[in-house]
C-alpha cells in the first residue's frame, strides 16, 4: 500500500471521506478537504503522530472561482520525513478555522496569510498584518493588486506587547520599555525587538518585522521562471546559491528533468561553501554581538577566500545567480575545481582557529551556555529546521532524510546538540562547517566528466557561439527569452536543507511562462516566532546573544 | 555646529584685502577643516539587506575601509557624518531613515550604496520605497546590486573629493521632510 491509500484508510476511520479528494501530482501526496474539517483533520494528524510538523501555511488566489481562494498546509512527519500537503477552499470574506491551537507556529503563518489575501482565520489570537506596514490598504498577493503600487508609511508604530495595542506604562510597577531596532547594530539591520524590563530582567518582549518585505512571491509572479532566480538569491543573501538551488530544483522536478552529474556536483560544491560562509557570517555576528571583534575579523577573511572562487566561476560575489534551470550558468574555468581544494584546505585551519578562539573561551562560554534554551517538543511545535532544530537534539537533515544530488553516497555526519541553547547552536554549526569541508573534499576530487546543463531547447538558452553564429541558435535564444519555460500545469512542494534549515518553494504552474504562484517557505520565520518565549524571563543582555544564534536574514524573514 | 562652509568666489583683489583684513586665515581655516572632515569621516552603517553583508566586508580585513580615515564605524548617528545607506529601504523602513537622518549633526553626508537604494532596484515592488532619495537627500550613489567593495570605496573617494573642493551641495540646503511624513515630523527629537 502506498503512502497516500495508508493515509486514506487511517482517515476512513475517523471521517467520512467521501467528500474529500485525494490526488498526487509531481509526486507530492495531496488531500483536498472542505474547510469545516481543518481542524479535526489536523488534530487528528498530530494526535495520532502521523504528521507532527506544520511545515508551512499559505494562501492561494483565484479571482475567478465561486470560492476564490485557497488555504495550503504542508504537513510533514519528523520520523519517517513522509509529506503531505492538505488544501481547503475559501470564498471572500469567509473564515476558516485557525489551527493556532493545533500547532503554535501556525500563528505567524495565518497572520501572513491573512495579510497577503485577507483570508480570515477564526479563533486566531491576534490576526494582524505582518509585513506589510500599519497604513497598508489591501491584500498585496491578490492577483487584482497592482505589483507597483506603493502605498506610504508616515510614522512608526510605538511599543506595544502581544495582544494589547494601547500600551501605557504602568506606574505603579517598576517597568521599563525599551525599543531595540530597527535600525540597532545587533538586530543585523531590520528586526525590530520591543521589551519590557523589570530591571535586567526582560518581563515580556515582542517582535515587529516587515522592515524588509521586499514583495519576493509577488515578483516571482509577475516575472517568468528564469526571471525569478535573482529574486530567489536575495531571500537568505549570505547564501545565495543555495536559494537558486532550491528554487531551480522544484522547477526542474516540474519540468521532469534530471540535470547532469557534474551540474549536481557542482551545486553540491556551491551549496556547502555557501553553507560555510552563511555559519561563518552567523558565529561572526554573533561573536561581534557579545564583544569578540577578533572572531569578525579571521572569519570575514576566510569568507573573502570563498568569495574569490565564486567571482572566478561568475564574475558575481553575493549575489551570484549563477545556476539555471536545468543546470549551471556556464562551465567553471580550467583549475576551478582545485581553487576549491585549496580554499578548503584554509578554511579547515580556519576553523581549528575559531575553535581555539572561542569554543573553550570563558566569556564566550558564560554568555551563551544556558542561554535561549528550547526543548525538541517546542522546537515542533514552532516548525524549528536547520541548526536550530538539530542543536536541540532532534536529527533531521533532508541531505539523510530525503537526499537529492548524490548525498546519499557522500559520508559524513550530521551533528546534534542536547540542550538547544546559544552554545550548543555554535558548536553544532562549527561542526557543520567541519562536515561541509569534508563534503567538499570527496566531491570535488571526483568530479564527474560532462556537460554543466541539460541540452533541452524548450529549458535551456543555446551557448553564445550559437546564437551568434547559426540561425537556429539566434532564434532559440529568442523564443526562449521572449516566450519563457513553460512547465506543465500542477503544483510542487519541493525543499533543500539550506544553511538555516527547511527551504521550501511551493510552485504552482497554469501552463504559462510564469508561476502562478511561487511561494518560498523560509527557514527563520519558523524560528523567530519562538523569539519572545526564548528571552523572556531572561536578561536584557541576553536577548542580543539570542538574536545573533538563531541567525535570522531579514531577506528570508520578510521576503 | 553651524555649516559655516560657506563659498564665495573672490577675485585675487579681494582676497588680499581679505587676507590682510583678517589676518589671513578664513579662507586657510575653511580648507584646513575640509581636509580635516574628509580624512575623518565617521560612517554610520545603515546595512538593511544583501548590500549591507557586503559593507561589512568593505569594513573587513580584506578591501580595510579604515585605509580611507574612515574608520570609526559608529552605530549611532549623534556621533558620525556619513550615513552609508546599503540595503533596500522598504516604505515600513522610511520614517526611520529619515529619522536617523534627523538625528546625524551637521555637517553630515550621505552615500547610497547599490540599486535598491538609488532608485528600488529590481523591486518594482508594493513595499519598496523606490529610492531613498525620496526622503533624505542623497550625495554620492554608488551603482551595483551589490556594488563591489571597490566601487563603494571609490564612492567614498569621491565624496572626500566633494569635501575637500567645497563642491556645493543644493540638494542638501534645499531638503525639507517630505510631506507623507510631515504628519509625523512632531515626534522627533
Ligand atoms: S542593490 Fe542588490 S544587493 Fe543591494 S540590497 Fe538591493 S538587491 Fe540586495
Amino acid at each position: 500500500m502506498n503512502h497516500l491509500e495508508n493515509i486514506k484508510s487511517d482517515l476512513g476511520n475517523k471521517f467520512s471521506k467521501n467528500n474529500f479528494g485525494f490526488s498526487n501530482q509531481f509526486g507530492n501526496d495531496a488531500i483536498e478537504v472542505p474547510k469545516e474539517a481543518i481542524l479535526p483533520l489536523m488534530r487528528h494528524f498530530k494526535d495520532s503522530g502521523r504528521f507532527d510538523f506544520l511545515m508551512d501555511l499559505c494562501g492561494n488566489d483565484f479571482p475567478s472561482r465561486e470560492k476564490r481562494f485557497e488555504v495550503v498546509y504542508q504537513l510533514f512527519d519528523t520520523k519517517t520525513f513522509k509529506r503531505l500537503r492538505v488544501k481547503t477552499q475559501v470564498a471572500d470574506g469567509d473564515a476558516v478555522d485557525s489551527i493556532v491551537s493545533v500547532w503554535k507556529g501556525a500563528n505567524w503563518f495565518e497572520r501572513e496569510t491573512y495579510d497577503m489575501f485577507g483570508i480570515i482565520f477564526k479563533g486566531h489570537p491576534y490576526l494582524r498584518k505582518i509585513l506589510t506596514h500599519h497604513h497598508f490598504k489591501g491584500h498585496p498577493l491578490r492577483k487584482d493588486y497592482d505589483p507597483n503600487h506603493q502605498q506610504h508609511c508616515s510614522d512608526v508604530l510605538p511599543v506595544h506587547f502581544e495582544n494589547d495595542d494601547s500600551y501605557i506604562i504602568d506606574p505603579n510597577r517598576n517597568l521599563v520599555p525599551l525599543n531595540i531596532g530597527p535600525s540597532h547594530p545587533a538586530t543585523h539591520g531590520t528586526l525590530r525587538v520591543m521589551v519590557e524590563l523589570d530591571g535586567e530582567t526582560v518581563n515580556r518582549s515582542n517582535v515587529e518585522l516587515g522592515f524588509l518585505h521586499r514583495c519576493f512571491e509577488k515578483m516571482g509572479e509577475t516575472h517568468f521562471y528564469n526571471q525569478a532566480i535573482p529574486y530567489t538569491d536575495r531571500l537568505n543573501y549570505c547564501s545565495a546559491p543555495m536559494n537558486n538551488m532550491g528554487y531551480c530544483k522544484a522547477v526542474e522536478k516540474m519540468l521532469g528533468v534530471e540535470i547532469p552529474p557534474k551540474a549536481q556536483a557542482t551545486r553540491v560544491i556551491l551549496a556547502e561553501l555557501s553553507r560555510i560562509i552563511d555559519h561563518i557570517v552567523c558565529i561572526g555576528a554573533n561573536g561581534v554581538d557579545l564583544g569578540a571583534l577578533t572572531g569578525f575579523f579571521y572569519l570575514f577573511g576566510l569568507r573573502e577566500r570563498v568569495y574569490s572562487v565564486f567571482e572566478k566561476l561568475c564574475g558575481a560575489r553575493l549575489t551570484v545567480s549563477l545556476l539555471r534551470i536545468g543546470g549551471i550558468a556556464n562551465e567553471p574555468p580550467k583549475g576551478w575545481y582545485e581553487e576549491v581544494l585549496k580554499v578548503n584546505e584554509e578554511i579547515k585551519k580556519g576553523i581549528n582557529e575559531i575553535d581555539k578562539l572561542l569554543t573553550n573561551n570563558k566569556i564566550w562560554i558564560q554568555r551563551t551556555r544556558g542561554v535561549g534554551g528550547i526543548s525538541i517538543e517546542d522546537a515542533i511545535e514552532y516548525g524549528y529546521t536547520g541548526p536550530c532544530m538539530r542543536a536541540t537534539g532532534l536529527n533531521l537533515d533532508l541531505r539523510k532524510a530525503d537526499p537529492y544530488y548524490g548525498y546519499d553516497q557522500l559520508d559524513f555526519d550530521v551533528p546534534t546538540g542536547t540542550t538547544g541553547d546559544c552554545y550548543d547552536r555554535y558548536l553544532v554549526r562549527l561542526e557543520e562547517m567541519r562536515q561541509s569541508t569534508k563534503i567538499i573534499d570527496q566531491v570535488a576530487k571526483n568530479i564527474p566528466a560532462g556537460d554543466y546543463t541539460i541540452r533541452d531547447k524548450d529549458i535551456v538558452l543555446p551557448e553564445k557561439k550559437d546564437v551568434y553564429g547559426n540561425i537556429e541558435g539566434l532564434m532559440n535564444h529568442f523564443m526562449l527569452v521572449i516566450k519563457g519555460i513553460k512547465p506543465p500545469q500542477g503544483e510542487i512542494y519541493d525543499a533543500t536543507e539550506a544553511a538555516n534549515g527547511e527551504l521550501g518553494f511551493y510552485v504552482m504552474s497554469d501552463g504559462g511562462p510564469k508561476p502562478y504562484r511561487l511561494r518560498a517557505r523560509p527557514p527563520c520565520f519558523a524560528i523567530y516566532q519562538s523569539f519572545s518565549q526564548l528571552i523572556d524571563k531572561g536578561l536584557v543582555a541576553d536577548v542580543i546573544a539570542v538574536l545573533g544564534s538563531l541567525n535570522l536574514i531579514a531577506g528570508e524573514l520578510d521576503r | 555646529m553651524q555649516n559655516n562652509l560657506e563659498i564665495k568666489t573672490v577675485d585675487l583683489e579681494t582676497q588680499t584685502q581679505e587676507f590682510l583684513r583678517t589676518g589671513g586665515f578664513t579662507t586657510k581655516l575653511d580648507d584646513i577643516i575640509a581636509w580635516g572632515r574628509k580624512n575623518s569621516l565617521w560612517p554610520m552603517p545603515y546595512g538593511t539587506a544583501c548590500c549591507g553583508i557586503e559593507l561589512m566586508s568593505v569594513m573587513g580585513p580584506k578591501y580595510d575601509l579604515a585605509r580611507f580615515g574612515a574608520e570609526v564605524v559608529r552605530f549611532s548617528p549623534r556621533q558620525s557624518d556619513l550615513l552609508i545607506v546599503a540595503g533596500t529601504i522598504t516604505e515600513k523602513m522610511a520614517p526611520v531613515l529619515v529619522h536617523i537622518y534627523q538625528q546625524m549633526l551637521e555637517p553630515k553626508y550621505v552615500l547610497s550604496m547599490g540599486a535598491c537604494a538609488s532608485s528600488g532596484g529590481f523591486y518594482r515592488a508594493y513595499h519598496v520605497l523606490q529610492g531613498i532619495d525620496k526622503v533624505i537627500p542623497v550625495d554620492v550613489y554608488v551603482p551595483g546590486c551589490p556594488p563591489a567593495p571597490e566601487a563603494v570605496m571609490d564612492g567614498i573617494m569621491l565624496l572626500q573629493n566633494m569635501i575637500e573642493t567645497h563642491a556645493p551641495r543644493p540638494w542638501r540646503d534645499n531638503w525639507k521632510v517630505p510631506g507623507f511624513l510631515q504628519a509625523a515630523e512632531g515626534n522627533h527629537p
